[in-house]
């Protein structure tokens, strides 16, 4: 062959080998729909990604395809292959190349991730997010009395866990009114840089073997389901009882884990109204595949409704509050689906409140 | 200088004549210090081990083709799922690639009679039997529950005898792994023959180097994690029990600072036997013997520095998850390089398509689909919706399976003429081969779709709608179990009854291939000198016909 049909099938190679991996890039079909304001920027990250596996994909099979069919020993032939010790132009490209990718990517995932709100919880000040004190208040109490519920009168929790961070300064934070000095550092994601105020709807987010456990600071209500409105910033304030759970929703293409004595946080926007599931995915026991429950992203109106019914409906729950602890409680007990819902919502409503929530 | 001169000063003469050249069978059950014997006993060892994690697997797929919890109780399915992922890391790829094939081959290959320290390496082998026996006799007590990372609080609540005994185990496992790097080091620096240069040094000897050296640093780490741990469930202290003042992140950063590492233990000396492999079964030098070696130097630098990309989603603040994401996509670099050698090695061959070749082919293909997966997922905007789902279980069975156990079965259809005397029976091979390959894709290849569309992994139930996608990989599963079957049979049916090998059957150029299969006691008469490289394929008048080049060099 001579020089140029070479080269020009390498090029059109190239061509077909850009353009398919491009299309794939474009329909993979993948992911599940996207239903939050940083599920468009996780997928095209995603595309682009799996676009560039794709053409390495089929560069690198191609050319051991070829290279097998066209350098197999023919019978007979005892004889060695030409005797080839590297070729340091060529090592250069291929090891440059990659390595602008991945800078490239790099780069890009910085900013990806800025955009998603990556940035904002490293400030530490979960209570910025709350108006009044008040409400800051059952935060970090919804947050941390669980896990000591029994010497939390000893204790306060929030020294006790900042004892562990060298960062924080629990200086007199066991007064509960010195919100200010609340320092722990927070994971996960905070409101997308631009967003200045703070969020809409503030749901306390707590995973215990094997359910999930909602509570609406702003409210009073507790639920085993999440209920949203579509549109609001939301933010989660996620911790762990007893193990560590980890709080996902495909849909949303957010993770964090739950994490007993540490806090988390999860800022987004919902956009499309809709049912989606919540799963469980940090091992944390035998039936840890079935903790899973639902998102409801309402409308804002269909979400003040039911904000309103389910108050009145919990506030007669309350009072017949049955003391069972959701540890002592059999698997099976668990697994029934929902049926011991009201033991463990009106127990923890007691643990969560333990100042109950008047206003 | 030391023991290296040794052998090489006594006149061959006289230390052989009396010596007697084989071992009897029973001789491979006792405590025998003999590099081969050892290296012997560490492959069939961890091989019974592979079968009963493999047993495992299957028993957790069979769960896993529906959607209900119907084959296995939830608990015992944690426990599979728990000693399936410890015993395929400790006890079967670890210890086979460094202590099986590092053994029988390192001293073999810098023309040694043996390992610096034998007596040292024979105990760091029968370390590993008790460790396997341990836990395996944790499953009296239910067996470890909280996964091969074994995070607290969970693992310190979930059944704490049979997780102590686990943790005991590892340790006994760690230490066989230190003892046995700890005597790689010496030995490749200082045994080797003073005629091999050190750039003739096989590309396996360096990929043991850099394994060992790794091991050195990381596996105390974990020791002391895991010791922490031992502590936490037995005697009362608090290092990560959240509602005493301790810490649940902090025994993931220990752990995983040697977790990651030991992904490298698992891949670099398959790495290893990848670069013994491809050139002598494509006759051709290796491409880039320099850019190899450093390459491994280079993964195992980087390789400590990026653990915490296995806690994106944990209690991980922003700098770190993104110091991390760059340091990860940092290891690709080399990672490709060697990827792209081998592939370069194989242009202009003549290349024998031999079981151990298949193999090896088989993981550059496979392997590749692994490490693109993991750059995807070292990327933390993305790594945070993959994270712990199945999309994780197929970017490492693609390394682990398609790379690593791939890599040690081309290892063993490679030397198993030179371990035992004779050959593997190429046929039964070959249907392994096809087997294991399309097995394997039909296993692990829908698990990233499932994994995406949101099925977490670690779950012994799961939501119906990936029922389907299910059915396919426990076919797969079934498939693989069939693969190793096969192979079983064979490696037993060749071993006894196979055909003769010679001292060379594959015409290889390393010094493992100078001496008789399977190697005299002592390994040499006469210790070798080296003429020539480790790779000189197409050099001395044995490259293609003058007619043939010029059709090559024309393209
Ligand atoms: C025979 C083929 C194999 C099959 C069918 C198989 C199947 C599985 C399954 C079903 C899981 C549980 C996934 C989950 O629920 O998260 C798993 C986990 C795992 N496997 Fe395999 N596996 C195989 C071979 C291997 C090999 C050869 C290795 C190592 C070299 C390996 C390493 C692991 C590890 C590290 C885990 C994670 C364990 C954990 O999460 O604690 N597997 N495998
Ligand atoms: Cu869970
Ligand atoms: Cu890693």
């Amino acid at each position: 062959m001579s020089q140029i049909p070479a080269s020009l099938l390498t090029l059109i190679a190239g061509i077909v080998i850009t353009l398919f991996s491009i299309w794939i890039g474009l329909n993979h079909g993948l992911l599940p729909e996207q239903v939050s304001e940083q599920a468009p920027l996780v997928d095209n990250l995603f595309s682009i990604m799996l676009a560039i596996a794709f053409a390495f994909f089929l560069v690198v099979q191609g050319a051991i395809l070829i290279f097998i069919v066209k350098y197999r020993r023919r019978a007979g032939d005892d004889t060695d292959g030409v005797y080839i010790e590297g070729n340091f132009p060529l090592e250069i490209v291929w090891t440059a190349i990659p390595a602008l990718i991945v800078i490239g990517l790099g780069i890009y995932s910085v900013d990806v991730y800025q955009r998603m709100g990556g940035f904002a919880p490293s400030t530490g000040m979960m209570a910025h997010s709350h108006p009044s004190s008040h409400v800051a208040q059952m935060s970090r109490s919804a947050m941390a009395a669980p896990l000591m519920v029994a010497d939390a009168e000893a204790v306060s929790p929030e020294a006790s866990a900042s004892e562990s961070e060298e960062s924080a300064t629990p200086t007199g934070s066991e007064a509960p009114k010195v919100v200010e000095t609340y320092k722990l550092p927070i994971y996960g994601f905070g409101a997308p840089p631009e967003v200045k105020k703070p969020a809409d709807v503030t749901v306390n987010v707590m995973g215990l073997q094997f359910a999930w456990i909602f509570t609406y600071p702003d409210s009073g209500i507790t639920t085993s389901e999440l209920h949203i409105p579509v549109g609001k910033d939301i933010q989660l304030n996620i911790t762990a009882q007893d193990v560590i759970h980890s709080f996902w929703v495909p849909q949303f293409r957010l993770k964090q884990d739950a994490l007993p004595g540490e806090k988390s946080q999860l800022n987004f926007v919902a956009t499309k109204t809709g049912t989606y599931p919540v799963i469980c995915a940090e091992l944390c026991g035998s039936y840890h595949g079935s903790m899973r429950t639902q998102v409801i992203i309402h409308t804002p109106e269909e979400y003040q409704q039911w904000l309103e019914e389910t108050k009145v409906a919990q506030a007669g729950n309350l009072n017949q509050a049955v003391a069972t602890k959701p540890a002592e409680l059999s698997p099976s007990e668990f697994l029934a689906p929902y049926a011991q819902e009201m033991g463990i919502r009106a127990e923890t409503l007691k643990q969560l409140h333990p100042q109950h929530p008047s206003s | 200088m030391t023991q290296a001169q040794i052998p090489l000063e006594q006149t061959p003469v006289v230390e052989h004549s009396e010596h007697k050249k084989a071992w009897k069978w029973y001789e491979y059950f006792t405590f025998n210090v003999d590099h081969k014997v050892i290296g012997i006993q560490y492959l069939v060892t961890t091989f019974i081990f592979y079968l009963i994690g493999g047993a495992m697997a299957v028993a957790m797929r069979t769960e896993l083709a529906t959607a209900d919890s119907d084959f296995l109780n939830p608990s015992l399915y944690n426990a599979f799922l728990t000693n399936h992922g410890t015993i395929m890391i400790f006890l079967w790829v670890v210890p086979s690639a460094i202590g099986g094939f590092g053994n029988f081959l390192v001293p073999l290959m810098v023309g040694a009679r043996d390992m610096a320290f034998p007596r040292l390496n024979a105990i760091a082998f029968w370390v590993v039997p008790p460790a396997g026996i341990l836990l395996l006799a944790s499953f009296f007590f239910g067996g470890a529950q909280a996964g091969w990372t074994s995070y607290p609080p969970l693992s310190e609540i979930t059944a704490p005898q049979a997780q102590s005994i686990w943790i005991l185990s590892l340790v006994l496992a760690g230490t066989s792994s230190i003892l046995g790097s700890v005597n790689f080091i010496v030995t490749i620096l200082k045994m080797k023959v003073p005629s091999m240069k050190w750039s003739q040094l096989p590309l396996f000897c360096w990929a043991i180097l850099a394994t060992s050296l790794l091991a050195l640093v990381s596996t105390p780490v974990l020791a002391a994690g895991l010791v922490l741990l031992l502590f936490d469930i037995n005697f009362g202290t608090s290092f990560f029990k959240p509602d005493a003042n301790g810490n649940v992140v902090l025994y993931q950063h220990l752990f995983w600072f040697y977790s990651h590492p030991a992904v490298y233990l698992m891949i670099l000396p398959v790495f290893g036997i990848m670069s013994e492999v491809i050139p002598v079964h494509s006759r051709k030098a290796i491409f880039g013997y320099k850019a190899i070696a450093y390459s491994s130097l280079a993964i195992c630098l980087v390789g400590l520095f990026v653990w915490v990309h296995h806690m994106f989603t944990s209690g991980t603040p922003p700098w770190m998850r993104l110091f991390f994401t760059i340091s990860t996509l940092i290891v690709a670099v080399p990672t490709g390089i060697k990827i792209f050698s081998w592939v370069a090695t194989l242009w202009g061959g003549k290349i024998r398509f031999t079981s151990a070749m298949l193999f090896a082919l088989g993981l550059l293909s496979m392997f590749v689909i692994g490490g693109l997966s993991g750059v995807t997922l070292g990327v933390v905007p993305f790594d945070i919706h993959a994270h712990d789902t199945y999309y994780i279980v197929a970017h490492f069975h693609y390394v682990l399976f398609g790379g690593s156990v791939f890599g040690i079965y081309a290892g063993i259809y490679h030397w198993f003429p030179k371990m035992t005397g004779r050959m593997l029976n190429e046929t039964l091979g070959k249907i392994h081969f096809a087997l294991t390959f399309i097995g394997t894709h039909l296993t692990f290849m829908p698990m990233h779709e499932l994994g995406l569309k949101g099925m977490p992994r670690r779950v012994a139930m799961y939501d119906p709608q990936f029922e389907a996608i299910n059915k396919i990989c426990t076919f797969g599963a079934y498939v693989l179990a069939v693969s190793v079957l096969v192979f079983t049979i064979n490696a037993i049916w060749s071993w006894v009854k196979g055909e003769k090998a010679s001292g060379n059957p594959w015409n290889a150029m390393t010094l493992e291939w100078t001496t008789d299969s399977p190697p005299i006691i002592e390994n040499w008469e006469v210790l070798p000198v080296v003429t020539h490289g480790p790779y000189d394929y197409g050099l001395n008048g044995r490259g293609p016909s003058a007619e043939e080049e010029s059709a090559v060099s024309a393209q």
